[in-house]
């Protein structure tokens, strides 16, 4: 202990703390951290329970009868798929009035998201949430699936999913963790800034064949670091600073007098 | 031609600078101050020192051949020939390892060992003056001149005409096939159309080209695209009919997309170039002809990912932001008695990038 308090004035102690204490963080985030839910049971949804629950969450800006306003988009006709996308991913129940609504926790559960959807469904006809096997990965095609999504899909969420920014605030986001359900009904109802692509565009073998290529980007990388998968300016940032970086401080070495 | 600490009195006084403002305290001249003297680094003095730089030079090297080992170690650990992306990634990186710092390890080591071991006594060695003495320059001189003599050029003009011919000639088994290989089509006049312009059959009728979907080559529906979707199109039955077919592609790749009718501002010229509020536009970026595909739906802007231009699909794609000078080109659309999209014509002008022929905006 007193070697320890000895060397506390080193000058390389901030540094072992600081990693130190980021080791720690992380170890204790992942033991502590919130696992996903896996349901496994069949939902049964209610439309009774979810004209409840939209009249506690949801009613407030789009309206007692989901007919919305000039701000707020009606839901008379969004559908089931909609309504269950923007409820698991957390969009919705809004928080701010930010530039896109952002996937957050879940404020409402899976139950919930069916319930509300089965209201919401009842009150106008709209696309339905996809069934297991529409969206089971095992099932796709994966390389159409990346001629697909290389054309309707990579110029906004990235060549593999990593997404990317639009104007004044907006993004497409990753798709690394978005189940097959959620990529289904997003291309289906086409959330915010995203346009639809329905069963005509794109139907729904090929919709899963693009579940089936996202999940196969989630393997491990076999090239090494992928730096995110971002693309061009991380890889700039890293040969510009850690490469081009290196270099200098080796050739400032090289010249410097030895002690 | 070498020696030690040589004195600034030895030096050649054209290194030394002259400044035009003289006075002010700064000297006209200043001299060359010569070398600094001589400092001993610690291992010259203590050998204690010493034996710590040997050592880590010695461990600086002793961790390159780990690497090596390493890297060496881990090709056969990780095998690379099953379908497990794992163990690839882990023989990639063992491999770097082992090879990156085997390497880097040899040359640290190498250079600490030459800058804290080895003998850092400075040495200098004069400049001496390039150009030879007058001598040898002028016996140059009368041997190029004896020698043109000696060969009679001039007396001979049948030599003389016929090395030139060989000298003017050689080249051309060069340029011949360089420009024969160009081929024979100088049809410029193909990069001013695209797949979509409509063609004449044998029998005058006129045949117009269906839109496709990109990659399916299946033909759509105008009643199957529904308000806030992005369709992307090819020309329909590209590659049967055309042997190079994604040259064609390329230029004639297209978005179309639904809005609702009333938000299109159309001018009077272009009513009938969209079918209820389902437009079609080139999808080459005129600024430098990246693919603009970034469609928000709640903007109607399309974004191009290289240098963000944006177009404002309801209004003739005009440009609302960044480098491109034009709008994206318009395919008129129209629909057949089954409801399929056809193009009712060609771009009206070349798609892309400005290029020198193009009347300029």
């Amino acid at each position: 202990m007193k070697a320890l308090a000895a060397k506390r004035r080193h000058r390389a102690a901030p540094v072992v703390l600081m990693v130190l204490a980021l080791v720690v963080m992380g170890g204790l985030f992942t033991v502590f951290a919130p696992q996903p839910a896996e349901a496994e049971e069949e939902i049964v949804a209610d439309a009774a329970e979810g004209e409840r629950l939209f009249i506690t969450n949801c009613a407030s800006c789009h309206g007692m009868d989901a007919q919305g306003s000039e701000e707020v988009p009606s839901l008379i006709g969004t559908g089931a798929a909609s309504v269950h996308f923007q409820v698991v991913t957390g969009r919705m129940p809004m928080v701010a009035n930010t530039p896109q609504a952002e996937a957050k926790p879940p404020q409402l559960d899976e139950q919930a998201a069916y319930d509300l959807a089965a209201y919401i469904a009842e009150l106008g006809p709209g696309p339905a949430i996809p069934s297991p096997t529409q969206v089971d990965p095992e099932l796709g095609d994966a390389a159409n699936g990346m001629f697909l999504f290389r054309t309707n899909c990579a110029m906004c969420h990235n060549a593999v999913g990593a997404g990317g920014a639009l104007t004044e605030g907006k993004y497409a986001p990753a798709l690394w963790e978005s189940t097959g359900t959620e990529i289904y009904e997003a291309m289906l109802t086409g959330p915010q800034s995203m346009p639809v692509f329905n069963d005509a565009t794109i139907t729904p073998e090929e919709k899963r064949d693009i579940i089936a290529y996202l999940d196969a980007q989630r393997d491990p990388h076999p090239g090494g670091l992928s730096l995110g998968s971002l693309g061009t300016v991380p890889e700039g940032i890293w040969a510009w600073i850690v490469g081009i970086g290196g270099l200098i401080g080796f050739a400032i070495w090289i010249g410097a007098r030895s002690s | 031609m070498s020696m030690e600490h040589t004195s600034p009195q030895n030096r050649d006084a054209g290194t030394s600078v002259t400044t035009a403002a003289a006075g002010h305290g700064v000297p006209e001249r200043f001299e060359n101050p010569g070398l600094a003297p001589h400092r001993e680094r610690l291992s010259d003095k203590d050998p204690v020192a010493a034996k710590r730089a040997e050592w880590q030079v010695a461990i600086i090297f002793l961790i390159s051949i780990l690497a090596t080992v390493g890297g060496v170690v881990g090709f056969y650990a990780f095998p690379v020939d099953q379908p497990d992306l794992g163990s690839i990634r882990l023989s990639h990186l063992s491999l770097g390892l082992g090879l990156g710092l085997g390497m880097l390890g040899v040359g640290v080591g190498a250079i600490h060992w030459a800058k804290s071991l080895m003998s850092d006594v400075e040495r200098t060695e004069d400049r001496h003056v390039m150009q030879s003495d007058a001598e040898t320059t002028a016996t140059a001189a009368d041997m190029i001149r004896d020698g043109i003599k000696d060969a009679n050029i001039g007396r001979r003009p049948l030599l003389k005409g016929t090395l030139a011919g060989a000298v003017l000639l050689a080249p051309l088994t060069f340029l011949v096939p360089f420009i024969g290989g160009l081929g024979g089509d100088w049809n410029i006049d193909r990069f001013r159309r695209t797949a979509w312009a409509p063609r004449t059959t044998d029998d005058g009728q006129t045949e117009f080209v269906y839109l496709a979907h990109d990659p399916g080559g299946g033909r759509i529906r105008a009643a199957d695209i529904t308000e806030g979707s992005i369709v992307h199109v090819m020309p329909y039955r590209l590659e049967e009919e055309y042997e190079n077919y994604l040259d064609e592609k390329a230029k004639a790749v297209t978005i179309l997309i639904r809005v609702d009718p009333r938000e299109l501002k159309e001018p009077e010229e272009r009513r009938d170039w969209s079918y209820d509020g389902i437009v079609a536009y080139s999808k080459i970026c005129t600024h430098v002809g990246c693919p603009v595909a970034l469609y928000e739906r709640q903007t109607h802007h399309v974004l191009c990912p290289c240098h963000q231009s944006t177009f404002d699909i309801t209004d003739q794609a005009k440009v609302v932001f960044g480098p491109a000078t034009r709008p994206l080109p318009q395919l008129p659309i129209a629909v057949d008695d089954e409801g399929y999209l056809y193009a009712a014509d060609d771009f009206p002008e070349p798609i892309g990038p400005s290029y020198w022929e193009r009347d300029r905006v």
